[in-house]
């Protein structure tokens, strides 16, 4: 049972203990605070900000930009990534602190959307270069979009284990959540 | 608008250049078409001159002749053609200078002692159909890597082997998606793998 | 507030400035060396986000370059879409043959199209620079208000953000049954907003001086150095291609051009940050009148999507196969200046060369002169103030 199915503690002081797991006491703590990456690249940084803005408000999610990655948890890739921006990215990557999860927003991201066919400097897709938990597809996507990926993300993160095995290798690109299209990646292995 | 005219700008130029000609595209853009070696000539004229005073550039691009149809009679058929267009903030006139690089020594004077504006342009028509700016001060690239290979707007360019290790999708094709046929150069070769992440 | 760039002596410092940098608006990558608090040098690195546009406009049929204009300059896609049917239209009419007359009722759509997006455009230059200079409330204002011009601006063609609307011969849709008084009623609201949003920030004493004087550039400087659009005018000369060189509609509009004033007062000069950050708010009032205008002069819709008034798309499917063989160069005025369009035609229905020139990309070409000797914290908001958008610098 995850921490956030169980009853609301009463006024009985029996009632205020709460036990679980630790692993998904963790889970809960990290799936409710995915701060992420203050990083835009492109058109989709523009949504990005919109996500964040007065409307959509992802800071009720838990979500709140930081701009070092020292302290993010969540990298959304906004935008196209070319190849001289892609060591960049590996390097930002590289000096998150783990557990660390990336979203590729946009189908430049994914894929190199438009520019993948006749462009000579865009990356076909940032999974080239660091592991992809979940793909937004759209040129933009909509902020609502977004919120969607990062749900998906959330149950990743809930089924993450501190504790027990590592179930990521960081520098093998994984199996991923894609929820609009085939399962690129091989499944997520159940703890 | 009431700054000079075309033909009155045409016939201030040729005072001091015999070798500029005036040029009507085929759809009757005019321009002038101007050596060289008469470049800095001309330009400082348009610069300075109190009655042209072209203060402002407005661009300063080029494009590759090579493939440009109707052009394999003349003799300069795989030039680079750069670009000037300059304007008067003053008088409200414009004008468009055309200058004539060969591709084996693409070699143009800078203008960037006149127009300011001229340095990024210079490097990004540099970088992007190689062609060498004499005098520029750093006249490196802009937009690609500074280890990328090959001028990618030259009509002969093929898509890059790989970059970094990391494949291109079209793997030494041309541009007009044709694949690679007998006797293409060989694709681009890859540069040997530097540090990766931040220079 | 500007000091000469003095010698203290000391060791150098070299910082480097993104490209991953809340501040520099995308991925600008600028190596500054300082001298104690005090910058040196500035040196830009561009290139990020170089996606081979004009490559990819040599490659694909004239109209299907229009979506890659959208991702030229995101920020105001349909300023950019219009700069390019603009040129392709003039491409076509210097033959008789294949010369093509954009229905009145696109025209109109066109300018009211373009102008909604300068105001969204501008509203996030002035907010992302006051965020810039630490004021994180008036951005997020502009956000909100710039959510309702996307409201628009999805009914109409079904995009927030890159629109592909625009489309040479006139517009991809008519304009939707109550797009009038949504317009006019978003217009009436967004005033009184904006009265808030200057209270919050533009009368900030605070904000104001420390954007007096600050990387001034004067109007001779700023005309050899290519600047274009607000950044030029903020240096107080008096030039907008749509006044000066009219296209479309806009030589009827008769459109009033804001320049730099000194707007600091007294600790201000003609051409520092602070003026270029009016002459922005300034043309969004204007924008808003603009818009008003055309909403007088819309006719009717015909029903016909190709009748000369009331119509919002000419036929041009034939004349784009066979374009007249030549170039032609053709300018508009977008929010962050001129766009240039320098079109090379072979006579096929692919372009022989597309060429963007943007006002970002010499903008970008004058900061390693406006940034020295300033502070180092201030090199944000001068990025700020020249509102450069990177993809513009890199395409």
């Amino acid at each position: 049972m995850a921490v956030a199915d169980l009853p609301k503690p009463g006024n009985d002081p029996h009632e205020q203990i709460v036990l679980t797991a630790v692993d998904e006491f963790l889970a809960w703590g990290k799936e409710n605070s995915l701060f992420y990456l203050l990083f835009a690249t492109a058109c989709c940084g523009i949504e990005l900000m919109q996500a964040g803005g007065p409307r959509y408000d992802v800071d009720r999610l838990g979500m709140i930009p930081r701009a070092t990655p020292r302290q993010a948890d969540l990298m959304i890739v906004a935008g196209t990534i070319t190849h001289k921006m892609a060591g960049v990215v590996r390097t930002l990557w590289e000096q998150m602190t783990e557990p660390r999860w990336v979203v590729s927003m946009g189908s430049c991201a994914n894929s190199g959307g438009p520019f993948s066919k006749w462009s000579y400097s865009v990356l076909n897709g940032v999974d080239k270069y660091v592991p992809v938990d979940v793909y937004i597809p759209g040129c933009p996507p909509r902020p609502e979009a977004l919120i969607d990926g990062v749900m998906a993300l959330r149950e990743r993160v809930r089924r993450y284990r501190t504790m027990g095995v590592r179930d990521r290798d960081p520098h093998v690109v994984q199996g991923a959540d894609c929820r609009f299209g085939s399962h690129p990646g091989k499944p997520e292995p159940q703890a | 608008m009431n700054g000079m005219t075309f033909e009155a700008i045409a016939a201030r130029i040729a005072q001091v250049c015999d070798e500029a000609m005036v040029v009507r595209s085929e759809n009757g853009q005019p321009f002038v078409r101007v050596p060289a070696a008469a470049l800095p000539r001309v330009a400082a004229l348009l610069r300075r001159d109190p009655a042209l005073l072209c203060d402002a550039l407005m661009d300063l691009t080029g494009y590759d002749r090579l493939k440009y149809p109707g052009n394999e009679a003349s003799p300069a058929n795989d030039a680079i053609a750069v670009v000037y267009l300059l304007f008067s903030q003053q008088h409200h006139h414009r004008v468009m200078l055309e200058v004539q690089a060969p591709r084996a020594l693409c070699s143009v004077p800078t203008v960037s002692g006149l127009w300011p504006a001229a340095l990024y342009f210079e490097r990004e028509v540099f970088d992007l159909l190689g062609v060498q700016f004499v005098g520029h001060p750093s006249l490196e690239r802009i937009l690609c890597p500074d280890d990328w290979v090959g001028h990618p707007l030259r009509k002969d360019y093929l898509y890059p082997a790989q970059y970094h290790g990391v494949p291109h999708l079209r793997e030494g094709q041309h541009f007009d998606g044709a694949p690679r046929r007998q006797g293409d150069p060989e694709p681009t070769p890859t540069p040997a793998p530097t540090k990766k992440g931040h220079p | 507030m500007t000091i000469e760039a003095i010698t203290l002596g000391g060791e150098r410092m070299q910082l480097n400035m993104g490209p991953h940098h809340p501040a520099t608006h995308g991925v600008l990558r600028i190596r500054v060396e300082s001298d104690g608090e005090i910058v040196s040098s500035c040196i830009p690195d561009h290139g990020y986000l170089h996606r081979s546009i004009e490559k990819i406009g040599e490659c694909i049929e004239w109209p299907m370059f229009v979506p890659y204009t959208d991702r030229v300059d995101y920020v105001c896609a349909m300023n950019a879409n219009l700069a390019y049917c603009v040129a392709v239209e003039k491409l076509l009419n210097t033959d008789p043959a294949t010369a093509v007359v954009v229905p009145r009722r696109a025209e109109c759509i066109r300018v009211l199209v373009a102008e909604l997006n300068r105001i969204s455009s501008h509203l996030i230059a002035v907010g992302a620079m006051a965020m810039d200079v630490g004021a994180y409330t008036p951005f997020l204002h502009g956000i909100a208000q710039r959510e309702h011009v996307n409201d628009i601006f999805e009914k109409l063609c079904g995009q927030r953000l890159t629109y592909n609307y625009v489309t040479v011969g006139g517009v991809a849709f008519d304009l939707h049954e109550t797009a009038s008084e949504e317009i006019a009623s978003f217009l009436d609201q967004f005033e009184k907003e904006m009265v808030r949003f200057n209270k919050l920030i533009t009368t900030n004493t605070i904000f104001r001086d420390r954007c007096a004087n600050l990387a001034v550039v004067t109007a001779a400087e700023a005309i050899a150095w290519g600047l274009v659009g607000p950044n030029l005018r903020g240096s107080g000369v008096d030039w907008d291609l749509r006044r000066d060189e009219p296209y479309g509609l806009y030589g009827e509009l008769g459109v009033r051009v804001p320049k730099g004033e000194r707007y600091a007062g007294r600790k201000g000069a003609v051409g520092d940050c602070y003026d270029r950050y009016i002459v922005r708010l300034l043309e969004i009032q204007e924008s808003v009148r603009l818009c008003r205008e055309v909403l007088k002069l819309l006719p009717p819709a015909a029903g016909k999507a190709n009748d000369p008034i009331g119509g919002h798309q000419a036929d041009v499917s034939k004349v784009l196969k066979r374009p007249p063989k030549g170039f032609v160069h053709c300018r508009t005025e977008a929010p962050r200046g001129e766009m240039g369009y320098f079109l090379v035609s072979d006579g096929t229905k692919v372009p022989y060369r597309v060429r963007v020139r943007t006002g970002s990309f010499s903008a970008a070409g004058i900061f390693h002169k406006v940034m020295r000797g300033i502070f180092l914290a201030d090199v944000v908001a001068v990025i700020g103030s020249f509102d450069v958008v990177v993809p513009e610098i890199d395409r």
